[in-house]
């Protein structure tokens, strides 16, 4: 079990090498001139401007010396936020994120898990139907609809039970989070849905279900303990990577809903070209999603034996 | 050893652990007027608080509230005295006597020494300040940002305290209202040095001397401003804070909120304006004091060169048109020249004293005018013209427009660019167009702010226009502080404008919005702090 904890931390970690090399390589074709803003500047400015950031040197050495900062955990800078660090900007914002992406991914998965279980009970009777059709229209319509849509259902509850009982937009209580997380959380949930209904199809026809009715158990005992726990499997291999996508994903939530996350940050950076800002959040997202295949990678281990024994 | 990996981790650790940090308290609602507060949405976090290097909207509006110049604006745009008492100007330089119980918020004085330290500040080269620009009416502050001078060599000197002595490089007519600009607000030097390169990255990062401070600044959540006991004249100031509680540019979002009775002012957009409608709101316009128009592409390769290709799309052109169909929604004004309607001239307004010439709309002569530019250029066919504009879909709307408009009349192919933001700027810059869509907004209240764009030595004439007599009159207006002259001058330049078309002018910005019934004495500005809230009150 260490050995392959090990193996997977060292192809991680070359992984993230790759992101941060390709981002860099990338973001430097992107046409477009970071420094460059409304207002003509003399050259000699822009001359200061380019030392400040290391941009008079050439590429290459650009590339190094950008390694051996990421090395040390210094992202520096921000090109936008002239006073303000990488490290300090994701250390701010990435909480916000989480914390709405951690809401969001229990939302979906319960969800997911729930109705996939019983859309698979009732297959093709009038509950899987419905079901179903909505969890199409939850995978086909972006995001952004359905944030515009729950905001001004936010505002059509206040106006009428006559006072802001849940707020409209802003971050700081719970009640603050819970629509958000629900629109972040619609998408993967309707995946789970999918995922979990097939998944328990499957299994319903395995021969150690046929063997369980037939040791005469309980179809309670059924459920949970053969099939659930069975069917689970799939659920949980794409869980890690959901919830990766989940908490960096929130751009369009965190706009809509005015909430101080990182995704913010994340695509503000790229239409800026804000150097900086864009390797420190691709490095960080990078990172933080080849983790969770870690340890949705080592999870597998304890949920299946099998996987242990490999 | 110290993997990235392990940084990240132990980052990811202690970012939960600072979760906290980022909650406020959030029953509040648009107004209170008990405690006569109220709250607003910003519609992006303010990218830096540094008076010396801010240049967008949103810092400047936040500075305005917190810092205070030599000078300030009344509600309705006259200059007031501020940190100075009283001035004299005169072609040679300036002198202001500040008053006495001006402070910082922590008690010190605002002396001279302030505005001197700043002023050099913001001209070294190391800064890299865009504003640099508008202190070069001080003597030797143009050599200073080119490197050519040490900081120190700025003829800014502090005789005393109170008393702040100015040489200028040559006349400057409009230098009262300069130093009601950000870049010219006062930096205590004992407290910018220590805190060096976070100076204003946080609301203790910062000193004030405005009419309010920043209580706490939560990055990209909150901004809370609140009246400031140290202000000289704050008996004059009603609001007790100004709660900027959501960060967003969703005008959706905005609106909503606005709706649900949480903030006081919203702007509108073509899509909200419609809601705004049906909610029965009373809409509320504003012109920005902003002119947009197309800058053609005057480098010698280009066929834009050429004056009668030019005068051709001149006369087939109509603004109201482009308002009234394209723009269509209310408060813009078509644009017919470069200096807007608002401008101050000798006595009255400017337009009203020189009125702007204006082309008929006339098919035929377009088509004449055209004839001849293809003649000129010895060409059989006109090219594909490449009209690069930005990615926002007002902007690609009015591109469309024109190509449209070009193809029915003039028979005239445009080739459409959208480029993002910065990559619009890389590319008017390295001059790969044929006509850019443009626009500028004023930095100070005088016509020069628009007049010198087209010289031939301005950074941001991007389409390289250079015409010697165009230069000429920039020279006589730069060179006189007679208004009479200057005014004179600046008519002259209005008139090579459209002889020439250097440009076509296409409106003025206006834009619509809302504010809460109970909220007075709020000022929307052309120039400076827009909205201004410092002398606004919460009403019964």
């Amino acid at each position: 079990m260490l050995a392959y904890t090990l193996k997977r931390l060292l192809a991680g970690i070359i992984t993230v090498w790759f992101i941060a090399t390709a981002t860099f390589i990338a973001m430097h074709n992107v046409p477009g001139d970071p420094l460059m803003n409304d207002k003509a500047v003399t050259a000699e400015i822009r001359k200061n401007l380019e030392r400040k950031y290391g941009l008079d040197k050439p590429v290459t050495e650009q590339y190094f010396i950008f390694m051996k900062n990421m090395l040390s955990g210094d992202f520096g800078i921000s090109f936008t936020q002239q006073n303000r660090q990488v490290n300090d900007i994701i250390r701010d914002h990435f909480p916000v994120s989480a914390t709405l992406g951690v809401l969001a991914i229990i939302f979906a998965a319960a969800g997911g898990i729930l109705w996939g279980a019983l859309t698979a009970i009732y297959r093709n009777r009038l509950p899987d139907i419905i079901i179903m059709f909505l969890v199409i229209l939850g995978i086909s319509v972006p995001g952004f609809v359905f944030a515009a849509l729950g905001q001004l259902l936010l505002v059509n509850i206040n106006s009428l039970v006559g006072y802001s009982m849940i707020p409209v937009a802003g971050w700081g209580t719970f009640m603050h989070m819970i629509m958000p997380a629900l629109v972040l959380g619609l998408g993967t949930m309707a995946l789970l849905t999918r995922l979990m209904r097939s998944s328990m199809l499957e299994v319903v026809n395995e021969d150690y279900i046929k063997t369980a009715k037939a040791k005469g158990l309980s179809p309670t005992r059924i459920f949970f303990r053969h099939q659930l726990r069975n069917a689970i499997l799939p659920v949980i291999t794409v869980l890690g990577p959901q919830i990766a996508a989940i908490t960096t994903g929130g751009f369009v939530v965190e706009l809509v809903f005015a909430i101080p996350g990182l995704g913010r940050y994340f695509v503000q950076a790229v239409q800026q070209l804000d150097y900086t800002v864009i390797m420190g959040t691709t490095v960080f997202y990078g990172a933080f999603l080849v983790l969770m295949v870690i340890i949705v990678d080592i999870l597998y281990g304890f949920v299946d034996p099998r996987v242990r024994l490999q | 050893m110290r993997t990235p990996l392990k940084q990240l981790i132990a980052l990811f650790l202690l970012s939960l652990a600072n979760a906290t940090v980022l909650s406020a308290e959030f029953e509040t609602t648009a107004v209170d007027y008990d405690n006569q507060e109220i709250t607003i949405a910003l519609t992006q976090e303010p990218p830096q608080l540094n008076g010396m290097k801010a240049t967008d909207q949103v810092s400047i509006m936040v500075l305005g509230h917190v810092m205070e110049g030599l000078v300030g604006y009344d509600r309705r745009g006259n200059v007031v005295p501020g940190v100075a008492e009283r001035w004299e100007i005169d072609d040679k330089g300036a002198t202001f006597w500040l008053r006495k119980d001006a402070r910082w918020s922590n008690g010190d004085p605002v002396i001279a020494d302030d505005f001197v330290f700043a002023w050099q500040n913001t001209l070294k080269p190391e800064t890299a300040s865009e504003y640099a620009f508008i202190l070069y009416p001080l003597k030797n502050g143009e050599a200073i940002n080119q490197g050519k001078m040490k900081p120190e060599d700025l003829a800014v000197r502090a005789i005393d305290d109170y008393t702040l002595k100015i040489e200028f490089e040559r006349p400057t007519g409009y230098f009262i209202k300069l130093t009601a600009f950000t870049s010219y607000y006062p930096v205590q030097r004992k407290f910018f040095e220590s805190k060096s390169d976070r100076y204003g990255a946080d609301a203790d990062d910062l000193l004030y001397n405005g009419p309010f401070r920043i209580k706490d600044w939560v990055h990209s959540a909150s901004l809370h401003m609140v009246k400031n006991e140290h202000y000289w004249n704050k008996d004059a100031i009603s609001l007790n804070a100004i709660n900027a509680e959501y960060i967003t540019a969703d005008t959706r979002s905005r609106l909503n909120l606005f709706i649900d009775g949480k903030i006081v002012l919203t702007r509108l957009d073509g899509e909200t304006y419609k809601d705004a409608l049906t909610q029965k709101f009373r809409i509320r316009r504003f012109t920005t004091g902003s002119v947009f128009f197309l800058e053609y592409n005057h480098r010698p390769e280009r066929i834009t060169r050429n004056v009668n290709l030019r005068k051709a799309i001149q006369h087939v052109f109509d603004a109201d048109e482009m308002v009234n169909k394209v723009l269509a929604t209310p408060g813009n004004l078509p644009g017919k020249s470069l200096f807007p309607v608002w401008l101050g001239g000798v006595n009255d307004k400017f337009r009203k004293e020189y009125k702007a010439p204006e082309a008929t709309i006339d098919i035929a002569l377009g088509k004449k005018y055209l004839e001849q530019a293809r003649q000129e250029l010895g060409i059989d066919k006109f090219p594909p013209l490449v009209l690069l504009v930005s990615d926002s879909p007002t902007a690609a709307k009015q591109a469309e427009y024109m190509q449209g408009l070009l193809k029915a009349r003039l028979d005239l192919d445009i080739k459409i660019d959208i480029q993002t933001f910065k990559q619009r700027l890389a590319k008017m810059t390295a001059g790969e167009f044929d006509i850019v869509g443009a626009g500028w907004g004023p930095d100070f209240d005088d016509v020069m702010t628009f007049g010198d764009l087209f010289a031939s030595w301005n950074l941001n004439n991007r389409g390289r226009y250079s015409n010697p007599e165009y230069d000429k009159w920039v020279r006589v207006a730069m060179n006189s502080a007679d208004p009479q002259v200057r005014m004179d001058a600046m008519g002259q330049l209005q008139q090579i404008l459209f002889d020439e078309a250097v440009i076509l002018p296409q409106y003025e910005q206006g834009v619509i919005y809302l504010l809460h019934p109970k909220v007075s004495g709020v000022a929307r500005r052309v120039v400076g702090p827009d909205p201004d809230f410092s002398h606004a009150r919460v009403i019964k």
